[in-house]
Order: structure tokens, then sequence, then C-alpha cells
């Protein structure tokens, strides 16, 4: 029996791969398709650094198998940036330091544009439960939701 | 070694007749937050997976003129989007939206959260305490079972082989009726339950429970019913309250582990049940 | 470099520009260790021991090397020299490169669950999954032991036979107790008798994993010369070039470690797990061989910190000038001898100017995976002892917790009980903002509490390289030796900055390979911006000489006569002549006419790191019912010397504390019944999340380290150590129960309410 051949969408470009039944997403994303963006921190879904959407929807690419790729959207941290230009959310991450190892950084970003594509006006209560699910170790979050808040405030046009 | 293999049919035959048909352990797959893991962990070795996302009917909330019909693999992000099934259901709402992390309940639905099996699986108690019905379909064709009776033991439930959950009903909220889930965790999330609560209280006008439903995950083998008789008939006054705890406790049968010890399982299990009565209270009284 | 007296004169240093890694790292460009691969690469994993304690009876790996896609199998007793106990700590680090090579393969007995066995390279993950199936490992099971007062009791299972504690009579018998300390000032016991109040409690913590989100991950390949390249995420690359040359008996010079990106370290991150494996198995295979914990692994087989149990008196007069203070506390070491116990004694009453004070403490080995440094070694473990006593002390006198400490600060002059007199430092203006801010005077409500709690560390300085090159436009290069895991690229380049007086944006900062740049120790300990800092600074200014010398020679003047001032050579006064500013651009295009490329590498052994001091005010309201704590409020003072890049300086101790609140709230090492742990997850070993979180208010006091040319003190250490006794005194004033025993867990806090005592 061979491979499965599956034919899918990543940041908006069509993409094809072969995969075994039981390689994730995450595996396929990152060993077939070179996009080594999404990290794996845990492999079981409670970290969040492999954070994707399929067909919009925030999941963990660890908990996604490759086959159910097959014609979907997938969106990843190497689709934020319009080319050269980076989202207001990268932009805001920057200027807050709301990165020090950066290893969580890709997931989180993912998860929070996530975030502001369903609520483009959080509390930071509501920020903070949404990314729970996005383990950092090294900024205590801080600066990260100083970021989200700054970013969501800039895209809703409230920055002079 | 066996090699796995996966199908996503488009019809509950078809995909009834490859699970039945399977020669080595066969898999449903809904939203597959558990199944991964176990996959990973080597816990679960299956040699079929059958994905059931793409067979119509198991994505999606619809409302009858009886309640709600809510498609076995809806993940439970869709339940709290949906303006509808929330305000008939908090306190389910308030359970699926506990299971994992945002990106989980991207993808986990009421029927793995069912099957998994486990005694803290965090939507089940409201689905009890709401008197959920699932229609599970199989060889034999198509059955209607309560929630309450799927899961017979951590990791079991009375499913057939071949059989899956297709989709559950909820019935009709109406008059003052309402409910309500807490859970406690040692975090404020990602964490499994140490003691779940699903409350169901009905209200006459007066604001006097007529019919009560608590049920308590992770003090027991599997989600386990509270005798609720004290406080019906009460407006869950301290007197109810306080008898509501005891009944609670009484309902207890847990374990030590690494969550949490027997007495502390049982104490706040009393804990929860009062908390989320009054909530449940509070949202019917207001209906 | 001499001090820097007027900061106002600063233009670089002390702002907050974007890191230049950053784009790489919001995009996800930046290469991790487990986002490199090689053509050719084979997978290679580890099959670890099922048992707590077990003798290697035999392993057999014929079946697995039998099988198609097998490359290589590598056991200790077939592939690894055996290091003599002579050659054991060779070298100038405290390191016993024996018990390094035993724990990275274990030789004779498997000392924990999750120690190493053998290791297998593959063509694919599965492949190698099936392998390890395959070999069959013959164990004699042996009785275990987990808790490090059990392993120190008579009768107990000893791990080590040839074990001869330090610092002690030898026992006469074989022991698990590895070392033991002392440090003494005065007579300790003498001044607890002058006390009017004394107060003497047991503590006890558990072992808690760094928990950086990365697991470890590197990629090695080996040619047939000896000539080998190594990428990894590591916190040193010198350190897993001079480990791995040790533990495999290699040529340093054939060995090339390229430091990958690396997503947290917290001191985990300073020692080889995988690396001499990948390196053995493409030594055999011929190829390239890749390998990546999984977080299972992570958990089992590497870090944690200690855990420990320790008994505290402190005595002090009715004024409350502490008399006498006493520590003795015993940490588990792991599996091999190495626990922070000296500097947990060191640390825990550095705080404090006394006069009578000992410290005194065990290293114990148990049936446990080997301990790794996490952010300020075992300082952490006897403040959450000391500082709760600290409060006790407090409510017996009815003084303010924070005027006790005020009382008894640490000041410039003060002998510390380990050894030096502390020059300048920063403790009593960090309590003095403390207690001025509004934090510690706020409102509280029903079932909340605050609490108080001060921390100290010495930080270090150490061997560091650094090189800075002017290019042909004027840009300018820096090299570093350290990685770089919080932005000490940002720190290099701006402090280069400020000294060549260009803009930040024109120099751009890399961490060197091992053949880029000189020996640098480890990213760790809180020295990079001090130690390699200093490097760059002094490289800098020989730039900024060489620099003033190309144009004494294109003005056809003295070197002297010559001045630099804002990136440019002006003359040093009116005799010098009436030359215009030459900006260091037009000085570099033209280099190659006057000598040629201009650069400078410096390596020295960076000396003068400023002691740093902190203190914590936590605001919790406990749920009495269920023993919830929720944390509400939090601010962190520290004396940070002078914050390069305060953004950084603010995130370390953001991030230190909540460290410090998940290790005083949840986090903590479970063991089954079999001596497995039981909680090897991000599911069951809880680290915090958002939602548990306030803002953390981090509150910088700038006390210079006159020794560093910028005033820089190490900033990473302190924060991780007051939030376990911060929390734990919160918690006291919230419920009237004093927690003895970390963590500080729901079900621990309701039956201390429910008992009366914690």
């Amino acid at each position: 029996m061979s491979k499965i051949h599956v034919t899918t969408t990543v940041n908006g470009e069509p993409a094809e791969f072969l995969c075994e039944v039981q390689d994730s997403l995450l595996d396929v994303l990152r060993d077939q398709l070179h996009l080594t963006g999404s990290k794996e921190g845990c492999g079981s879904g409670d970290c969040g650094a492999c954070s994707i959407t399929l067909d919009g929807r925030l999941v963990c690419s660890c908990l996604v198998l490759g086959v159910e790729a097959e014609g979907k959207t997938i969106g990843t941290i190497e689709g934020l940036a319009n080319g050269d230009e980076l989202h207001p959310l990268q932009r805001k991450f920057l200027e807050h330091a709301a990165l020090q190892c950066g290893f969580c950084t890709p997931g989180l970003l993912v998860a929070t544009k996530a975030l502001l594509d369903a609520n483009p006006n959080p509390t930071e209560t509501e920020a903070r439960y949404w990314l729970a699910g996005n383990l950092c170790r090294c900024t205590g979050y801080d600066k990260i939701i100083r970021a989200v808040m700054d970013a969501a405030a800039e895209m809703r046009g409230e920055h002079a | 070694m066996p090699r796995l293999s996966y199908a996503a049919p488009a019809s509950v035959p078809d995909a009834v007749k490859l699970l039945a048909g399977a020669q080595g352990l066969a898999k449903v797959m809904s939203g597959g937050t558990d199944l991964l893991v176990q996959l990973r962990s080597g816990r679960a070795k299956p040699e079929l997976i059958v994905d059931t996302k793409k067979i119509p009917g198991m994505m999606g909330i619809r409302e009858t003129a009886d309640g709600w019909v809510i498609g076995a693999a809806t993940p439970s992000a869709e339940l709290s989007e949906h303006a509808g099934f929330s305000a008939a259901y908090p306190g389910v709402v308030e359970g699926t939206n506990l299971i994992g992390s945002t990106q989980v309940q991207g993808r986990a639905s009421l029927a793995g959260n069912l099957c998994n099996a486990s005694p803290a699986a965090d939507s089940v108690p409201a689905m009890i305490a709401a008197g959920a019905v699932a229609v599970v379909v199989g060889p034999t064709g198509q059955r209607s079972v309560p929630v309450a009776q799927i899961v017979t033991a951590p990791g079991r439930t009375s499913l057939a082989k071949g059989e899956f959950i297709f989709e559950f009903h909820f019935p009709k909220v109406s008059g003052k009726q309402a409910d309500a889930y807490l859970r406690f965790i040692p975090r404020t999330e990602m964490d499994i339950a140490v003691v779940g609560c699903g409350v169901n209280l009905t209200l006459d006008a007066a604001g006097v429970i007529t019919a009560a439903s608590v049920v308590l995950g992770a003090v027991a083998p599997t989600q386990v019913a509270v005798d609720a008789t004290s406080i019906v008939g009460s407006k869950l006054d301290d007197a109810a309250l306080a008898a509501l705890d005891t009944a609670a406790r009484a309902a207890c049968n847990p374990i030590n582990d690494k969550r949490g010890t027997i007495e502390f399982r049982t104490k706040v299990a009393g804990v929860l049940a009062r908390r989320a009565a009054k909530i449940a209270y509070d949202r019917a009284g207001a209906r | 470099m001499n001090f820097v007296a007027n900061f106002s004169d600063l233009k670089v240093v002390g702002t907050r520009p974007v890191r230049p890694d950053g784009i790489d790292k919001v995009t996800g460009k930046a290469m991790f260790g487990a986002d490199l691969s090689m053509a050719g690469t084979l997978t290679g994993k580890v099959l670890r021991s099922p048992h707590a304690h077990a003798r290697i009876v035999s392993i057999d790996a014929s079946k697995a090397l039998a099988l198609p896609g097998v490359k290589a199998v590598v056991t200790a007793a077939g592939d690894f020299p055996e290091i003599s106990s002579e050659e054991a700590a060779a070298g100038e680090s405290p390191v016993n490169f024996r018990h390094m090579a035993h724990n990275v393969l274990a030789r004779d007995k498997v000392l924990y669950e999750g120690h190493a066995v053998a290791a297998v390279a593959a063509t694919t993950s599965a492949i190698a999954d099936a392998a390890m199936a395959l070999i069959d490992v013959t164990y004699e099971v042996l009785p275990f032991v987990i808790d490090v007062e059990a392993a120190m009791a008579d009768g107990a299972p000893i791990l080590h036979d040839d074990l001869v504690p330090s610092g002690m009579a030898a026992p006469g018998k074989p022991t698990n107790i590895a070392k033991r300390v002392e440090f003494k000032l005065g007579d300790a016991e003498a001044g607890l008798a002058e006390a009017d109040v004394v107060v003497e409690g047991r503590y006890e913590t558990t072992a808690v994993h760094q928990g950086y989100i990365e697991p470890h991950a590197v990629i090695a390949s080996v040619n047939p010369d000896g000539q080998t390249q190594i990428f990894a995420s590591s916190q040193g690359q010198f350190m897993i070039r001079q480990y791995v040359s040790k533990i495999l008996n290699m040529d340093i010079a054939n060995i090339r470690v390229t430091p990958a990106e690396i997503g947290g370290g917290f001191g985990g991150k300073t020692l080889v797990y995988l690396e001499p494996l990948a390196v053995a198995l493409s030594r055999k295979a011929g190829k390239p061989v890749k390998m990546v914990m999984t977080r299972d692994e992570v958990f089992r087989s590497s870090g944690p910190t200690s855990g420990g149990v320790m008994t505290v008196k402190i005595g002090a007069k009715k004024d409350g000038t502490i008399t006498g203070a006493t520590i003795d506390i015993a940490l588990q070491a792991g599996a091999f001898p190495g626990s922070p116990v000296a500097p947990a004694c060191m640390c825990a009453f550095a705080c404090y100017d006394l006069k009578n004070v000992r410290a005194s403490g065990y290293d114990v080995v148990s049936n446990r995976s080997k301990i790794a440094a996490y952010r300020a070694p075992g300082a952490p473990i006897s403040s959450f002892g000391v500082e709760s006593a600290m409060d006790e002390l407090a409510t017996k006198l009815g003084m303010d917790a924070l005027e006790l400490r005020q009382k008894n600060a640490a000041k410039a002059g003060t002998k510390a009980a380990y050894g030096p007199v502390f020059p300048e430092i920063g403790f009593e203006q960090v309590l003095d903002a403390a207690k001025s801010h509004p934090h510690w005077s706020a409102p509280l409500g029903p079932n909340q509490g605050r609490g108080v709690a001060t921390g100290f560390w010495f930080n270090i300085g150490g061997d560091s390289s650094a090189s800075v090159f002017v290019n042909e436009d004027g840009t300018i290069s820096v090299v570093s030796g350290s990685p770089d895991i919080g932005g000490s690229r940002a720190s290099m380049a701006m402090m280069a900055a400020e000294v060549l007086g260009v803009p930040y944006e024109k120099v751009r900062p890399i961490v060197g390979d091992t053949a880029q740049i000189g020996i640098t120790g480890m990213t760790g300990g809180s020295r990079v911006t001090f130690a390699t800092g200093m490097a760059t600074v002094q490289a800098a200014e020989k730039v900024v000489d060489e620099l003033k010398k190309r144009a004494a020679m294109i003005w056809d003047i003295s070197p002297e006569a010559v001045d630099w001032k804002d990136g440019e050579a002006v003359p040093a006064g009116a005799n010098a002549g009436g030359f215009d500013p030459m900006p260091l651009a037009a000085i570099a295009a033209k280099a190659g006419k006057t000598g040629g490329p201009i650069g400078s590498e410096v390596s020295i052994n960076a000396q003068g790191a400023g002691a740093g001091f902190g203190a914590h005010i936590c605001d919790v309201e406990v749920d009495q019912e269920t023993g919830h704590v929720k944390i509400l409020r939090y601010t962190a003072v520290q004396d940070v010397g002078k914050a390069i890049h305060p953004s950084y300086v603010e995130g370390q101790i953001q991030g230190g504390a909540v460290q410090g609140i998940g290790w005083a709230l949840n986090e903590e090492y479970l063991y089954d019944k079999n001596g497995r742990m039981d909680n090897s997850g991000f599911l069951d070993y809880r680290v915090p999340v958002a939602s548990d979180l306030p803002m953390i208010e981090a509150v910088l006091v700038e006390v210079p380290n006159k020794r560093h040319p910028f005033g820089v003190r190490g900033v990473g250490e302190v924060p991780i150590i007051p939030p376990l006794a911060a929390v734990a005194n919160a918690i006291k004033a919230a419920t009237g129960v004093r927690m003895h025993s970390l963590p500080m867990s729901p079900p621990k806090i309701v039956a201390a309410i429910e008992s009366g005592k914690g």
C-alpha cells in the first residue's frame, strides 16, 4: 500500500503532499512542505505552538491528521504577513518586546489573529482566556497581552 | 506491523459497513483531539480510522419543534458561537467551552468527549442533567439512548461494534428552566476537571423548584446523578443548599490520583453542586 | 572603557529598539534546533529505562539491526569510552564527566525511569520506533528511592556503591549523600540565644521543571576523518563542544557546533543529553542524524531542579534586629551528585546584614532524573523557607514585613555569610521603592491577602568573546559567543552602537559558531549582558582607537590629536588642526589605503558582576472552600544596575516572576508507586497559562554596577526567587494558615484551612 496523496491549500497557494495516515498535519507542514514556523512543543494539544487555521478555524495542527487536510484551506504563520508588509500583530509583538526566545510566538500570533477575527474588541480577560492554550514560559504573558490589546486597538482604527 | 488505514465515508451506511467489517480495532474519529493523542502515545493501536465528519448531519446545530439537534461531530466552538443554543443551554455550553483550549474546541465534539468515556469529561454532566439523548447508528439500525447510559466504565461505552453516535437531541427548554455547569481545576484553564457539576432546574412561577437534575463528573468511575429531591419544593434557601451539598457528597465514589484526593473531591463536589445550583436557579428565575 | 558616569549622555543604551532577530521570529523563519535538516538525515531515537532502578544484565540489539532501514544502534558498553574517576572532574568547571557520560547513556545500571539505555538511527521515525521495540534489554530490577529524606535514611537503596561524600566524615558504609556544605559567620547559636523572639519552621519544596517550550533538538554529522558538525539548541555551543569531546574522546578542533535559535532554556539546556548520542550514531551510520525529544522525554529525562526539605530558625530583638539565623537543608540531586545546595545555602540569608548566621546543607542522590540548573539554582528553594520565616517573625514582632527587612537589609560594606563584602548594592533602594509603591498600601477585599518577599543572586561574569567589524560602507557587524535566549543580540548591538556613536540600525549582531568566535561560557547565571557585553564594549573601543588612528593618518596628525564624537573623528582641539569631522563611513571607505580592514576581537574573563536584589509584592484571593488561589496583583521591584534595553529587562523580571508563581502554586513532579513520573506532560505538569495571571508590574531600580562600563547587573535570575514566599505570605494573610510545603495546591490549602495549620 502506498502513501496517501492529499491536495490542499496552504496560505492561499495550492499544495500537495504524500503522507501516512498517522502523520499529523504538523508533521506534514514541517517535514513535507518545509513550513517549519509551526512548532511542536508537546504533540498533545497542550501548548499551542503548532496553532494553525483549518478552514478558518483555529486548531492545533498536532491534533489534525495530514489526510484530513484534503480539500481544506490551511493558514500558518508563514502566511500572516502580506508579502514584505508585517501584519499589525507582528509589528506590535516586536514593538512591545512580546517575545524572548520566540518559540511560542508563531502559535501565539496565529491564535491572536483568530481571536481578533472573531472578536475585534476583546477585553484583557477575553484575550487571556482565548490564549490560555498557548503556553509561553519566557514572558509571563504581560507584554504579549499588551501587544495584543494594542494591535487590536490599532486594527480598529483607534490610534491617532 | 499492520498499516493504519483511513476512510472518510459520506454516508451512515458506508461508515457502519467499514466499522462493522474491520478486522482489527477500528476507531471512530470526529474531532480527533483524544484519538491523536492516543495514537501518538501508543495507547490506541487501531488498524482503521473512520472519520465521520463528512457524513451529512454529523456537523451542525438545528432547532426543531421538540428542541435541539446537534450533529455528533460538531466542534464545541460552534456550540458556543450559536446564540440560540447558548441561550437555551448555557450550562451545556459552559461544559463544552471548557474542553481543552480554544484550539481544541475548534475540533472537539460532544460525541468524542462522551465516547472517550472519561469520568472527567466536561460536556457530559450538563448533557445528562439536560436529559439529552444520543441517536446511535449501527449494523442493526438506529436507536435512541439517554446520554447517561452511554458510558459504562472509564474508557468503556455501551456502543456495540460498528455503532457510533450520529446526533444528540436536547429537549425543548420551556418556562422557568435553566442549567449551569461548573468544574474545579487548579489553574483557570487547560486542566482536566478535578470535579465537575451540571445542574438543570425547573421552577414554578413563584420560584419554587419543581424539577432538579444534578450530575457530577470526576468523582466516580462514571458521571453520577445526585439525589436532588431535597431541593425540589424549595426556593434554594440555605437549608436546601446544605441538603444538596450533603447529597452531592453522598453521591461521590472518587479515587485518589494525581489530580485530587478522595477527601478533596468529595468536599468540592458539595461546593460545586451548591454553586452551580445557585447559578441555574438565578438563570431559571430570570426566564 | 571606564564607567560612564553621566547616563544622560547615552543615546542608544536605555532605549527600546526592535530586536535584530525579531522579524525572523514573528514570521516563522527563525531556525530552531528541530527546524534544520541535511540531505540524507536519519532519525535518531532513545530507548529509555522503564524502571526507576535496575541493573542492566544484557542488551541485545541484533533483531533491531536486522530491521531494514535501521542504520545504527549505540550502547554505552559498545560505543562510549569509559571515563575513569581520575579524569572525571578534568577542567575548571565543576562537572563530573564520568557522571555526565553515564547520564547520557546508562552503563551498568539505570538510575531512574527514562534513563537512556540505547539509541537507534533509522531512515524513518516509524522504523526507529519499531527498532527500539526490538532491542532486548534484560534488567535486574532493584529497590528504588525517590524522596530526599528516605534516600538519606539508614537502609535506603544505594545508587552508587563508590560514592564518597565530600565535606563530611566518611560514613564508613555506602551512602546517597554526595556532599555536605556549610557557610558560617559569627556564632549563630549564640546569636539565637540572645534573641527576644525566635521563629522556627520546616519547609519543603518539590522538583520543578524549567518548562521551556522547545524540546531538546540536535542534528549531527560526522565525517570519516572525524570532523563533526553539530547544530543544536542549547545555552552554549562551546559547552556542547567540550562535553561531546570529553564523553566521546574526540579532538575539540574536530567539532564545530553551530547554535540554533533556542526556544527557552532557563538553565535546563546547560547539559548535553542528545548531542553525544547523535554524534555516536552519525559516526557509526556515516550519515547525519537528527534527534528531537518528545515532551514526555523532556519531563522524564531532562531537568528538573531539586526539591528539598529545610529547617529555618531566625531570632531577633524586639526592635526587629536579627541576632542569629540558621538553615539546614537537604536537596535532591537526582541520580547523580550535583544539586545546587551550595548556592541555596549561600543565597539563603544574603539579603540581610547578619552577624551570626549558619547555612548548611546536603546534596543527596535518589532515583530521579539528574537535576539541571534552573534560574538562580537553589536560591528560590532556601528563600522559600527563609522569607516565609521572615514573615512569621514580622507577625510575631508586630512589625511591618517590609520594615523588618529594611531594618536588617544588606548594604555596601555588609559581609555576607558566604564570604564577600558587598560593594555598592541596591537592596535598600529596592525596599524603599517597594514600600513607597502604591501597591503596598492599596486596600484589600475579603478573602484577599498581601505578601512580600525578597531575593538575592550573585550574578556572574566569566569567559566571553566578542568581535566588532567595520564594513566597507561603515556599517558594523558584531559577533558574540553567547546564544541569545531573550534578546541579548539587541543589547550587544546597542552597546556597540553606543561606543561607536552610530545608529543602532547600522549594527548587525550575530551569535557565532565555535569556529567563528573565541570561547564563551554558557548563557546563564545572568552573565551575558554583563560579561559578553563587556567584551563587546572593549572590542568596540579598540575599533574606535583604530578609527582614530586612521583619521590621524589621513589628516597626517598624531592619533592623540583625534577625538571620537558621535560616530565621527574630530580634531582634539584647536591645536590639532582645522579639519572637518570625518564620519565612520568615510574612514571605512578608505580603510584599504590606511592599513586594511578594521575590526577587533576581544576574549576576556569578566570580573566584577554586581549582585542583584529584588522584592516582590503579591496580592491573592483564596477561595476558602476549594483552596483555589487567584493572583490579583503582582509588583516586582529589582535593582538592575542599568537597563540596556528596558523592555527585555522588564521581560526577564516578568517571566521569572511567573515561573516562581507556577512553582509556588501548581508545578510539581509526581511519581507513582513504581517510581515512574506520573505527570510528564503539560496537561498535568501545570505551568501558568495566560488566564491565571494579572499584568506583572516590573519596577526597575537602577543602582549602577561600577565595574561595567554601562553599569549593568545581571537581571534574569533574581525574579524567580521571591515569588515562592511572596505567594505563601499572601496566602497566610488571606487565610490565616501558613503553608510549609510547595506547591500550595488547592487540596493542600483546603486541608490546611480545615486543620487550622499548614
